[in-house]
């Protein structure tokens, strides 16, 4: 019954949709977690969320709009520098309250305030998917481009500086790419879903995997397991999908305590 | 036939507002180990970051050869608390395939660096500066959180580093430098007294 139901041509798109965002959103959480920024994208998330209500306000596209605004966000911290998590509590915040604001203030922006609360990536359509295969296309191509240079300015924060390269570039391009990823996962998965896909599967690696690539792979893994077991789990049960997937990657915490890293003195 | 050198400090003095150190000068060429030493606030790690970005000149010359590509060992080596990284991952992103690495470093290489002690992630640290192909090292402080027996390693690595490159140790230990360097220069704090 359960691979029925997934390959219903009613869900196909929609559980397409989460397969390639899903691991993206995974992997991105690792960078993410390098650069300690991993609290960014649930402003960058916020930020498409209000994005989205306000064009249901004012009837232009959602999904564009939601990227324009995550945009725009992302403009704001690369105008501000690295300036900590303070800044992107912030974000949050004025996006939460000016999404809420607007939803509570017009009526189809109440809809869409909802499903970018509660997560409906059951309503995910065939342009979502296209979206989200090209901002995986763009992911795969670059992330393995921008991987060396984000790290080696982690290990040796200096050596661009030394030898007269700039990292501005690089960084942009990542903050580019986490803010697109974020905008269509909040789209798509709800604002809450995207944000713990960005952050538990990272999270757990972390401690479980020994290597880097290990910890991309294994990231990505749980990711789609997480997401195949919350989308059968929201239809099953007939529940809302972003509280189902937070749920389901918040029970795969405890596997953090599968190894207990310790220093040999 | 005559070498330009790789750096050359001429009656330099650094310092953010305020002088720190008293006017130095040196000149570090390829295949040499210089040392700088001093007390704890001379300007060391300024004069260190003075030579990378060429900020901190308050008075004197300091020049940096232009094709002299550069690699940087800094005091405090930016690594998450808990992070997945393995020694071989370190060595990989810094670049530090164009030597093997010294055997005393090969059973760390597949172990996560936050299962290391930090003496043995100081030494992986020092080899992602010493295993790159950079023709200027800049090693500050690399004897830290270093017991006896890893110092030995360490003169063992920086030696094994030097071939042809020029390489600038900076410590307060002074012992360590002379048992590695080929000279040392000595940072008096600006405010010291004659």
């Amino acid at each position: 019954m359960t691979a029925t139901l997934l390959w219903d041509p009613l869900f196909r798109d929609p559980l397409m949709v989460g397969l390639v965002l899903a691991p993206l959103a995974a992997v991105l959480g690792c960078w993410l977690r390098v650069r300690d920024e991993w609290l960014a994208c649930l402003g960058y998330t916020h930020a498409a969320g209000a994005g989205g209500v306000l064009a249901a306000a004012i009837h232009v596209p959602m999904l564009p709009a939601a990227m324009a605004a995550a945009c725009a966000a992302g403009g704001v911290k690369a105008a501000l520098g690295r300036v900590g998590n303070e800044a992107f509590a912030v974000m949050l915040l004025s996006g939460w309250a000016f999404a809420l604001l607007l939803a509570a203030n017009h009526p189809r922006a109440d809809v869409v305030g909802r499903v970018f609360l509660d997560g409906q990536i059951l309503f995910a359509s065939r342009d979502q998917l296209w979206v989200a295969l090209g901002v995986a296309v763009v992911a795969l191509a670059s992330l393995p481009v921008l991987s060396r240079r984000l790290l080696r300015q982690r290990f040796q924060p200096a050596h661009h500086r030394a030898n007269r390269r700039t990292h501005w570039a690089s960084g942009l391009a990542f903050d580019l790419l986490v803010v697109l990823s974020m905008a269509v996962c909040s789209m798509a998965m709800g604002v809450m879903a995207a944000f713990a896909m960005v952050l538990v599967p990272a999270w757990v690696a972390w401690r479980l995997a020994r290597g880097w690539h290990m910890t991309l792979w294994l990231s990505a893994g749980l990711a789609v397991i997480a997401y195949l077991c919350a989308f059968l789990l929201a239809i099953l049960l007939d529940q809302p999908f972003g509280p189902v997937m937070v749920a389901v990657l918040l029970t795969g915490l405890p596997l953090r305590l599968l190894s207990r890293p310790g220093t040999s003195g | 036939m005559s070498v330009d050198p790789l750096v050359r400090a001429d009656t330099l003095v650094v310092g953010h507002r305020f002088p720190i150190c008293r006017p130095v000068s040196f000149e570090l060429r390829p295949g040499e180990i210089l040392g700088l030493a001093g007390p704890n606030g001379s300007g060391k790690t300024t004069l260190l970051h003075a030579i990378v970005d060429a900020e901190h000149v308050l008075s004197g010359s300091l020049v940096r050869r232009r094709d002299a590509e550069l690699t940087v060992l800094q005091q405090r080596p930016g690594l998450p608390e808990e992070a997945p990284f393995t020694g071989a991952d370190l060595l990989r992103i810094c670049k530090a395939e164009h030597r093997d690495p010294p055997p005393c470093l090969l059973p760390l290489l597949p172990k996560r660096m936050d299962m290391l002690s930090g003496g043995q992630v100081q030494l992986l640290h020092v080899w992602a500066c010493l295993g790159c192909s950079a023709s200027l090292v800049l090693l500050d402080e690399p004897t830290n959180h270093l017991d006896p027996d890893a110092r030995v390693r360490l003169a063992d690595m920086v030696e094994t580093g030097r071939a042809d490159r020029g390489l600038l140790l900076v410590s307060h230990d002074r012992t360590f430098l002379e048992q590695t360097c080929n000279r040392v220069v000595d940072l008096l704090p600006a405010t010291a007294q004659f």
